[in-house]
């Protein structure tokens, strides 16, 4: 296994609530500069920048000015929570194809200081809109009620998800909502759309992160431990949630199959997860696309604790979206989190003999999924 | 060449008249929403089952139903359903409203 590119650098904008006056271009350059100092590079180095933010539609044109770097390749690619993964990607064909040699990828989003209203703007179907769906949450209630009505998916199962998102954010200084949380707490938590509740949501939060990717062969002189893309696959089957064919099957079963067809991997040689979680259903979702479980299964798996710290499987252990921060599109920072656990970076919450990882983004309404398989240097 | 009229202004002068258009592909297989490309527009009986369907609970406001339809013809849209107890299997048929809306309210009701 050659890997043709690696993630050099990683790092956070400051996250939460940064307060009045920041803009996502801010978030954007705060990350970058970050995550270039991490691998020390700097902006003269880069020559391939990509950028997403539902606030800033050319994105990369604001955070090249907000931080001083004028590319010779550009990606403002919108698909949602899984444009960081897809960017991923791109980045790699781009590197291998000799239209950059350091791309820089970031996110910033400062929807909590803003409000979502005006941070998220939906695209509304004509042919839905009548009917008042509240997006993005209607959509994944649908998909949720279908779940349980196939395959007695209960409302227990769904709550499991954020305790156990909670248990791993309680391991995490970074992480927004940290206080005890009980699968009753979730079950008696104010509706928002039957069956999920407030609890079963993601947060609101501002935030943001970068990366820096660059080949195999670079990323071995530089000051962080590569972390390789092993594979990656994209795919998306719909945009609006009355067009999905089947709403208990995610296209994340063709992006997850892609990628570890590409990796030469499987689903029992992961070590750590990072499953967009914007409501419970969807790691159950994901879990089952993916290949961790059978179809239909993915709510017996999440019991009892089993993708919690201490569990047989570790997944989303900054807290996920539901615990740790949510800004927007979650995509980068559970990039982010998948990188550090590879490095050895994360303290307490650390997944033992972590060497595999996942990423797997998902953008609009369960619309677009994107996986991307990571390693650590024992796995090339 | 331009078309006459766009997708969804067809779509809203069917409803206009009392009816539920969808298309079908050269192979006659449903298709919707609707599309532009070579395509031909049917008229659906209204009749099919409630494939999802989610009570939304907003701050302040009534909750309200919002419901995906499976319609006979097979396809399926968004809608909402008129009924204290809308559950997935549901069997439906469509009404429009004074706005020429497109809802569902339970088969029985039109036998009762």
């Amino acid at each position: 296994m050659r890997p043709q590119v690696a993630i050099a650098g990683a790092a956070e904008s400051d996250l939460g609530e940064v307060g009045p006056g920041f803009t996502p271009a801010d978030l954007m350059a705060q990350a970058s500069l970050r995550a270039l100092d991490d691998c020390g590079l700097t902006v003269a180095d880069v020559d391939g920048l990509f950028a997403s933010t539902s606030q800033l539609p050319m994105a990369t044109l604001s955070l090249g000015a907000a931080v001083g770097i004028s590319p010779r390749y550009s990606d403002s690619t919108q698909i949602g929570g899984s444009s960081t993964i897809a960017q991923l990607d791109h980045a790699r064909a781009a590197i291998a194809s000799g239209l950059c040699d350091v791309a820089l990828i970031a996110y910033g989003s400062t929807q909590r200081s803003v409000g979502r209203a005006s941070a998220s703007i939906q695209e509304i179907s004509e042919y839905e809109a009548p009917y008042r769906p509240t997006l993005p949450v209607s959509a994944y209630a649908l998909a949720a009620a279908r779940h349980m009505y196939e395959f007695a998916t209960t409302p227990q199962q769904l709550a499991e998800v954020a305790v156990s998102a909670r248990k791993w954010a309680q391991l995490n200084e970074h992480a927004w909502s940290r206080g005890p949380l009980t699968v009753e707490d979730v079950l008696n938590a104010p509706r928002i759309c039957e069956p999920l509740g407030v609890r079963d949501c993601c947060l609101v939060t501002d935030g943001g992160g970068a990366i820096v990717v660059v080949s195999s062969e670079r990323a071995q002189t530089l000051r962080q431990p590569p972390v390789y893309l092993l594979g990656a696959g994209q795919a998306h089957w719909h945009r609006h949630i009355s067009e999905m064919p089947d709403l208990v099957r995610t296209a994340a079963s063709e992006s997850g199959g892609r990628a570890f067809a590409e990796a030469g991997l499987g689903p029992a040689e992961v070590d750590v997860l990072g499953l967009y979680d914007a409501f419970t259903i969807t790691p159950i979702l994901f879990l089952e696309d993916l290949g961790f479980c059978p179809k239909g299964e993915g709510g017996a798996f999440v019991e009892g604790g089993r993708t919690a710290p201490g569990g047989a499987l570790a997944v989303n252990t900054n807290g996920g979206g539901l615990s740790y921060q949510h800004p927007g599109m979650y995509g980068m920072l559970l990039l982010i989190e998948v990188v550090r656990q590879l490095r050895g970076d994360c303290g307490e919450r650390q997944v033992a003999n972590c060497h595999v990882g996942l990423a797997h983004g998902n953008g609009g309404v369960l619309s677009s999924q994107c996986t991307a398989l990571l390693g650590d240097a024992t796995t090339i | 060449m331009a078309s006459p009229r766009s997708p969804f202004a067809t779509f809203q002068e069917h409803c206009a008249r009392g009816e539920l258009a969808f298309q079908v592909d050269d192979q006659g297989a449903p298709l919707f929403p609707p599309r532009v490309g070579p395509t031909k527009w049917q008229v659906s009986q209204g009749r099919g089952i409630v494939y999802s369907t989610t009570t939304v609970v907003p701050r302040g406001a009534l909750p309200y139903n919002v419901s995906l339809i499976d319609l006979a013809e097979g396809f399926r849209m968004m809608s909402t359903v008129q009924s204290p107890d809308v559950e997935i299997g549901l069997a439906v048929e469509v009404r429009f409203d004074d706005q020429a809306t497109a809802y569902f309210v339970p088969a029985e009701a039109q036998r009762s």
